[in-house]
């Protein structure tokens, strides 16, 4: 018989507000194993865990039971505090009489018997503790940084600084992301290319860093310290470590009629192309959707002048398998589809686009050599108007209901800089609410209005009309004088609400990381853990987590940098015990259990057991790899003989719990 | 047919590419087989039997013979074949200690639908000749009853003619029935309220005396140690609480064999007291086949049952519940 103690917990007054502790303690006092049972206004303070760990010796204790907050918040604080009093951590557990009971419960009879019931579940589950001892996994010293955009660049550039390998792996041709396709950055008007792009060639020259451009993670295994990823390289067509970057091919390819889609199709490029001047690998990729040569075999024309021979038609995705400690998400975003905002016009007028597609139009790089011109006429546009929050803050069942966080910004900087170089323009901007909590962000709205004469008007448009003579007649609405207005502009500007990549559901199902309903990846704690996922060595950079300006991204980039190092800078990581456990005698070797571990810590070996009269018997049967499990306990479930057991968390000891709660 | 499978057994004795030979023999009465091994040519001639009673499943016998020294010739029906293959998969039978032998089936006979057509009792034999069975009884006339009229239940809704797995076939090769109709029970079940379901199978259930023949004949419980003679798993020898308890037996082996089970029927055929056992097993695989899409155990050796494997477009347990959520991933 376990002699066992229980400590019911206050926690100020966050329990014991809606639970009656002392009933609670005097309760559970005369279940069979307790030899003390007491409450403490904070059990998890210096002089709760003292109460305890003096509780211990003083009653030689075998088993301890808390009454308190949820197992996520101060389990491992009271295991510690076991181990400290030469207690096996294990044989400590938590009845969450907190998150489960007081702050969902407002009947304080229901709440302190709910919370009575919960301390007697634990306390049969004591009873069948044994005591667990922790092994030890190695850690592979190498991250993966998946996404080449600004976020995935600065954690690389972080992580490597510090004298770990960093792979990038990147879907696209070149990294950049879409920091490569804006023109200027707000708050201060620099030229977003002259700052991304020595940070790319730092990542290119970089010994550490190793980049994977047009590249996909097809599949991860594994677990912290010891993912195997495998990397799927596509076809490009080009042979990476032949071809000079010299461009000669992306000339002289007789396919021009290639949308751009670094210019997001404002223009044409050929079918072999390199994305743009200072891409990173500067490599050229040949589109195959559009290549005569791969479509019909016929032509070849960039093979012929390639001086470096670099051109290969035949060549095929590869697959490249590699082990890292940690990874990082940093997949980015999108702006979304405009397809449900059919009354701004989008699809009917050349001249109503994106807010990314004006930084492009206004890009020295971009179609039009960085004069702004109208997309149908190719004129000056005199009349521009802005609409902001086109998809954000809205209806669910039409865009998002969040804020994208950046386009206050960025159009406060359109408006601003078309003012500065095209002051014959007449500006609108139509809001909901202009957002500037950042630094020298309030200002720079302001300067907007006041310096540059941007008209700021709150409301909303409620149509964009296409005229004959190729204007736009845009009507709308003034909240502030309460008239009706419309407006005949020239160009329309749509701030269209951003998503995460669609790349990122995927690859959170793969990396078992969780994300929520909009597809951002969430992190461990939204204010004490905002750069980890909750799955152990996933850690989150820049816009795949949520919203994000490019300070914002830079300096999550570099705390998720911060993390990976302390994680790659231990030698060892501490494995959990509560791991699988198979019954050999038991076992069948059906390869169920094998089947269903989701980390491969699941082999079959053949063993000899005694058979009847003397006979050895050759079975086969099932062996777990305690560093590779993770104790999820699928196997449990999938064995049909019950041979599968999960330390710390047995059938018989979730059924104890289930028959003390049925009671 | 029988002669020809007695000269098959006994070349394949006599050349040594077989130490033993599962097959059936006769019990007490002409009617009553039970499965049998011939290790000798003598006891081939002598015992080896099959006929329009050979129902039962051989492939569960392989567990045990396949372990022993030599291999073991057995011959099988398609539904059989089918257990041998899931067993395979499983790992619970050594393929390289098995000579397989398919043999085509029509179907066999259920002895009580032959007393009731015949409305006699006691039967001293019965021949079989082109689907027609001639049936002698002790003191009554002669009859001659077509098969089709007497089979046995899991024979009709027969779901396969077809061996996935042999070395050798015996007559011909047959196909995969597709309009057996095997889950229309399961659907009339379905329709039933909740309430007439519980009692529907509280009257069935109820009969149960614990004889344990359907988990013995299964060739899906080959486990080692059953839990239900496992002392430690909780749920052998335990003291049923109500009579509802002791009916949860069944649930927990139809939960035990989902996604295994190869529908042979088996359970149904063996059980004293007719219980309409493969039911809850049919209600499993009709269940499946609508959330994870088409899927028959052993019948091939590679695909990855439903139930141990995932992928994207898994029904979500929340649309499970609800129902018709197949399509939404």
């Amino acid at each position: 018989m376990q002699r066992i103690g229980v400590f019911v917990c206050h926690c100020g007054t966050n329990i014991a507000a809606t639970v009656d502790v002392r009933a609670v303690a005097e309760a559970l006092q005369h279940e069979p194993g307790v030899v003390i049972s007491t409450e403490y206004q904070y059990m998890c303070s210096e002089a709760g865990q003292n109460l305890i760990k003096d509780a211990i010796r003083d009653h030689a204790l075998t088993g301890i039971v808390i009454c308190s907050c949820s197992p996520r918040m101060h389990e491992a604080t009271f295991r510690k505090t076991a181990a400290a009093a030469g207690l096996n951590p294990y044989m400590v557990e938590i009845a969450n009489i907190r998150e489960q009971v007081s702050w969902i419960h407002k009947d304080i009879p229901a709440a302190t018997e709910k919370a009575i019931v919960l301390g007697r579940a634990a306390i049969a589950k004591v009873h069948l503790n044994a005591p667990l001892k922790a092994g030890e996994s190695p850690v592979v010293k190498r991250a993966l940084v998946i996404g080449g955009g600004i976020a995935g660049i600065q954690t690389a550039l972080d992580i490597a600084d510090a004298g770990f390998e960093v792979d990038i792996v990147e879907k696209e041709p070149t990294i950049g992301g879409k920091m490569t396709q804006l023109d200027k950055t707000f708050p201060t008007l620099d030229c977003a290319a002259c700052i991304l792009t020595p940070k790319m060639v730092d990542c290119a020259q970089h010994e550490k860093i190793n980049i994977y451009s047009y590249s996909e993670v097809s599949e991860v295994k594994g677990f912290v310290g010891n993912f195997r990823v495998t990397i799927k390289k596509k076809a490009r067509y080009v042979d990476e470590l032949k071809c000079t970057g010299c461009g000669l091919c992306t000339e002289k390819c007789p396919q021009k009629k290639v949308p751009n889609a670094f210019n997001l199709g404002l223009d044409n490029r050929r079918a072999v192309y390199i994305p743009f001047a200072q891409a990173v690998p500067k490599v050229a990729t040949i589109d195959a959707d559009y290549c005569t040569m791969l479509k019909t075999g016929k032509c070849g024309v960039c093979a012929k002048v390639c001086t470096a021979g670099a051109i290969d038609y035949q060549q095929k995705d590869t697959f490249v398998e590699r082990e890292y400690g940690a990874i990082v998400v940093a997949t980015g975003f999108n702006p979304i589809k405009l397809d449900a905002y059919e009354e701004y016009a989008y699809s009917q007028s050349k001249d109503v686009i994106t807010s990314l597609e004006l930084e492009r139009l206004m890009n020295a790089a971009g179609p039009n050599g960085g004069t702004l011109l109208r997309p149908s006429d190719k004129t000056h546009p005199h009349t521009i108007v802005f609409v902001q929050c086109v998809g954000s803050r809205c209806d669910d069942s039409k865009g998002k209901s969040y804020c994208s966080k950046i386009c206050c910004m960025y159009t406060a900087k359109h408006a601003m800089l078309i003012r500065e170089k095209y002051p014959d323009t007449e500006v609108y901007v139509f809001y909901i609410d202009v957002r500037t909590p950042g630094k020298n962000f309030d200002e720079f709205y302001r300067r907007a209005v006041e310096e540059y004469g941007v008209h700021y008007i709150k409301g909303m448009v409620g149509k964009v009309l296409p005229e004959p003579d190729g204007t736009l007649t845009v009507r709308a609405s003034d909240l502030l004088s309460n008239e009706q207005l419309r407006i005949k502009a020239d160009l329309v500007v749509l701030a269209a609400a951003i998503e995460p990549d669609k790349s990122a559901r995927p690859l959170a199902t793969m990396l078992t990381a969780s994300m929520d309903t909009n597809d951002f990846f969430t992190e461990a704690h939204p204010k004490l853990r905002p750069v980890e996922s909750p799955t152990a060595g996933i850690f989150l950079s820049g816009a795949c987590q949520g919203p994000k300006d490019i300070p914002e991204t830079v300096s999550q980039a570099g705390a998720a940098a911060a993390k990976v190092i302390g994680l790659l800078a231990k030698d060892k990581l501490t494995c959990n015990p509560c791991v699988a456990k198979s019954d050999e005698l038991l076992c069948n070797g059906c390869s169920s259990c094998e089947k269903v571990c989701p980390y491969g810590a699941i082999t079959y070996v053949d063993k000899e057991f005694r058979g009847p009269n003397r006979t050895t018997l050759l079975r086969r049967v099932a062996s777990v790899n305690e560093a590779v499990c993770q104790g999820c306990g699928a196997c449990t479930v999938a064995c049909p003989s019950g041979a599968m057991d999960l330390k710390g968390f047995t059938n018989s000891q979730i059924m104890a719990e289930v028959d003390a709660i049925c009671k | 047919m029988q002669e020809i499978m007695k000269k098959k057994a006994l070349t394949l004795l006599a050349d040594g590419t077989v130490t033993r030979v599962l097959g059936w023999k006769r019990g007490d009465f002409v009617y009553d087989i039970t499965p049998a091994v011939f290790e000798t040519a003598e006891e081939v001639e002598t015992a080896f039997v099959y006929n329009a009673f050979c129902g039962s499943n051989l492939s569960k016998y392989l567990v045990k013979e396949s372990r022993k020294e030599g291999k073991t010739l057995v011959f099988l029906k398609p539904c059989d074949s089918y257990s041998l293959a899931q067993l395979l998969k499983e790992h619970r039978v050594n393929r390289e200690k098995v000579y397989v032998v398919g043999i085509e089936c029509y179907g066999k006979a259920d002895v009580e639908k032959i007393r009731d057509k015949k409305g006699a009792s006691i039967i001293r034999s019965v021949r079989e000749e082109n689907g027609m069975l001639s049936v002698r009884g002790l003191v009554d006339a002669d009859a001659s009853i077509p098969l089709y009229e007497v089979l046995l239940e899991k024979c009709e809704s027969c779901k396969s003619k077809k061996h996935p797995i042999y070395d050798e076939l015996l007559g011909d090769e047959g196909e995969v029935v597709e309009d057996c109709n095997r889950f229309d029970l399961v659907a009339r079940l379905e329709a039933m309220t909740p309430d007439e379901r519980y009692e529907f199978w509280r009257g069935e259930l109820s009969r149960c005396i614990r004889c344990n023949a359907c988990r013995n004949v299964c060739p899906a419980c080959t486990c080692e140690k059953c839990i239900f003679d496992n002392d430690v798993s909780g749920v052998a020898q335990k003291a049923a609480a109500d009579s509802f308890e002791e009916n949860m037996f069944h649930i927990i082996r139809a939960f035990h064999v989902v996604g295994r089970c190869t529908d042979c029927g088996e359970c149904s055929r063996v059980c004293p007291q007719h219980i309409p056992l493969h039911l809850l097993n049919r209600k499993f695989i009709k269940d499946i086949n609508e959330l994870y899409g088409e899927y028959q155990a052993g019948a091939d050796p590679d695909t990855r049952p439903p139930l141990v494997n995932y992928t994207l477009s898994d029904a979500e347990p929340s649309i499970v519940h609800t129902r018709g959520g197949k399509d939404n991933g």
